[in-house]
């Protein structure tokens, strides 16, 4: 049963596909994969962006929505809705041709992520050798879509607000990708697929992730701040910070457009939370080895309602970061972190098992992330908070 | 035709072949800087496409990460810091001469290289490759018999890192 | 024509395109731009030669490649921050005008 059910939607595109002529079947068969990921990822947007409004409003001791539907679980229609009717404005000196495609590009772009991601066993549209490369090359492409967005809108914040969002993405791409290379070096493979199949299997009970290694641990810590920031999200949300800049580069869209940097801009939080899923969470695969009765997509789908949760909680509770701040931390602590995590996977991989891997690791790991922490922290001044109240 | 190219790869390396002339005639011909490296970046994408298609995927994705994520930036940014660049002429006042003689130069290159090609006998017998490339046999390589040459690229990234941080905020330091 | 020689060609057209762009464009930036296409240009001709050539196991046109965009990268880094460079002394990224040795 658990199999049949493991295997439902893989055996339902199989039979649709059957009866098609032989012609057009390879055609039909990842028309409709796409389809499915379209309709799948876009309602997921819509149930977020409630959740983290609920959430946040939680979080700031207030409701949140809750007019629209049972609890307010209706206010992504009634949002659509209303993007859709919105009058669409193109500023006046705004470079229209640049101002139009700016979105659509980003959208499409988010959307090719998912075609490396493996949703569930045997459900990844595109096995791809270079998936994971695939995966950055696009996320790269995003950043420019930005630049488009920023600049054609002729607008002194929005050109502000991207770049930031390039500084900020290029700064943090780096440790994203090396930290990447540190699972890419344990696997032996830059295929998703092939990436979560080396981390299948349990001991006793326990998975065998990436993530429970000392440099996986530290590996994944690193890959989630660099998430957050690459997919501009506080703290490090400066790119479009409302008290500073407006709302960065999107500031002169309006309407369905900026719904859809909306999407684009959640797309890209749900992709690279399956990368990090894929690469570090082991995938679609069960977290204990008497769970895997439960078919493997709704495992996915846990996990990444899981990182969407701790995104919104990281979002409600620290506050934004200043540019050189942000900058600082990228150069001065991220890299060098991704450098030692990267050394420390190689030493793991040539130790022999036992305790003695873990200690090293585990050494590597941790010195240099104190020494490294104390360093930058030597002319800082921390004192503790006194709260004043009014008499 | 040759047999081993079916009719829908050679409809798709027309098509990408059209994207890359366009964008590369539309970077080299418009007057706004910023379009030009839009364009370039179509051009970039369809030369990415066709390493695709011809089976080299680590160098057309590797492609598009540099040339697309980093290089196109990196000439946006270059543009935004120089304030004459927005929009220049196409071709700058009065030299005319220039363009016939650069016109010359550019068609007899083309010309002769497109005459070398056609006449050439390298064309003719192609041999086909038996298994497409995995990046596990890149890997491979790339560790072993050019172990060197990866490590001489790897310095050279670094030193030109460091000097175009240097040669960038010299200025500046000197200013204040 | 085969599939080599249509390679070849779009290669050579690349060329061109870059070359004349480099040539007749006055701006320092679109200069460097025609320098990548001609670039690329080459480096298709590598994939050419390799894809289609008698020994393609040995991946040299690939490796080949893949250095060649890395110094591509290096190339244009060093060259945009010259470039930057110059236009705060001379406030200008015209090349006809950058015709004195001393900044």
């Amino acid at each position: 049963m658990g199999e049949a059910a493991d295997q439902f939607f893989v055996n339902l595109l199989h039979r649709l596909v059957d009866h098609a002529p032989a012609g057009v079947a390879p055609i039909l068969s990842s028309l409709l994969s796409v389809v499915a990921i379209l309709a799948v990822f876009a309602s997921l947007f819509a149930v977020t962006t409630i959740l983290e409004r609920k959430g946040l409003g939680r979080i700031q001791n207030r409701y949140g929505p809750n007019r629209v539907g049972p609890f307010g679980f209706l206010q992504p229609v009634a949002d659509g809705i209303k993007s859709l009717t919105k009058e669409d404005i193109v500023p006046h000196s705004a470079d229209r041709v640049v101002h139009y495609l700016a979105p659509l590009v980003l959208v499409f772009a988010a959307f090719s992520l998912y075609a490396v991601l493996p949703i569930g066993r045997n459900m990844v549209l595109a096995d791809l050798d270079a998936g994971v490369l695939f995966f950055f090359a696009v996320s790269s492409v995003m950043g420019l879509t930005i630049f488009m967005a920023g600049w054609s809108s002729r607008n002194k914040y929005s050109l502000l607000g991207a770049m930031r969002a390039i500084a900020q993405m290029i700064s943090y791409e780096v440790p994203l990708i090396l930290v990447s290379v540190t699972v890419i070096m344990a696997a032996g493979s830059l295929s998703t697929v092939s990436i979560v199949e080396k981390q299948a299997g349990y001991i006793g009970v326990l998975p065998r992730w990436y993530v429970f290694t000392p440099w996986g641990f530290a590996g994944f810590v690193l890959f989630m701040i660099a998430a957050t920031a690459e997919s501009n999200r506080s703290p490090f949300d400066l790119p479009e910070g409302e008290s500073e800049i407006v709302a960065g580069y999107y500031t002169e869209y309006s309407g369905f457009k900026f719904a859809l940097f909306f999407l684009g801009e959640y797309l890209g939080l749900f992709a690279i939370s399956g990368l990090g899923i894929t690469l570090f969470l082991g995938g679609w695969a069960a977290p204990l080895s008497f769970l895997t009765w439960i078919p493997s997509y709704l495992w996915f789908f846990a996990k990444l309602l899981a990182m969407i949760a701790l995104f919104i909680w990281v979002r409600g509770t620290l506050p934004r970061l200043r540019m050189d701040q942000l900058m600082n931390f990228a150069w001065k602590f991220m890299l060098p972190m991704a450098l030692i995590d990267l050394v420390t996977a190689g030493v793991w991989h040539f130790l022999p098992q036992g305790a003695l891997r873990w200690f090293v690791c585990g050494a590597l790991v941790v010195v240099p992330y104190v020494l490294l922490s104390r360093w930058l922290m030597q002319g800082w001044k921390l004192e503790k908070r006194v709260y004043r109240f009014a008499e | 035709m040759p047999k081993d190219l079916s009719e829908r790869i050679i409809l798709l390396f027309t098509i990408f072949a059209i994207l890359t002339v366009t964008g590369a005639v539309a970077a080299m011909s418009l007057r706004n800087l910023v379009h030009s490296v839009l364009a370039l970046t179509v051009a970039f994408s369809g030369l990415a496409a066709v390493y695709l298609l011809l089976g080299a995927q680590f160098v057309g994705l590797a492609q598009i990460l540099v040339y697309v994520g980093a290089v196109a930036i990196l000439v946006v940014f270059a543009i935004l810091l120089t304030r004459d660049s927005g929009t220049v002429p196409l071709i700058s006042g009065g030299s005319w001469r220039l363009l016939r003689g650069s016109g010359i130069v550019v068609f007899a290159v083309f010309g002769v290289l497109a005459w070398a090609i056609c006449h050439s006998s390298v064309g003719r017998h192609t041999v086909h490759l038996s298994h497409d490339t995995s990046i596990y046999e890149i890997g491979n390589v790339m560790m072993q018999r050019f172990a060197l040459p990866l490590e001489i690229v790897g310095a050279l990234l670094t030193v030109a890192l460091i000097g175009a941080v240097t040669i960038a905020m010299q200025e500046k330091e000197g200013r204040r | 024509m085969t599939p080599l020689t249509s390679c070849l060609l779009l290669s050579a057209l690349l060329f061109s395109i870059g070359l004349a762009g480099a040539l007749v464009r006055r701006n320092a930036i679109l200069v460097l731009i025609g320098i990548e296409l001609m670039l690329n240009a080459a480096n298709l001709n590598f994939i050419a030669f390799w894809r289609y050539g008698s020994h393609a196991e040995a991946l040299t046109g690939v490796m080949f490649v893949i250095f060649s965009i890395g110094v591509a990268a290096a190339e244009a880094a060093v060259g945009l921050a010259l470039i930057i460079s110059l236009y705060r002394h001379t406030r200008t990224t015209d090349v006809d005008k950058l015709n004195s040795m001393r900044g």
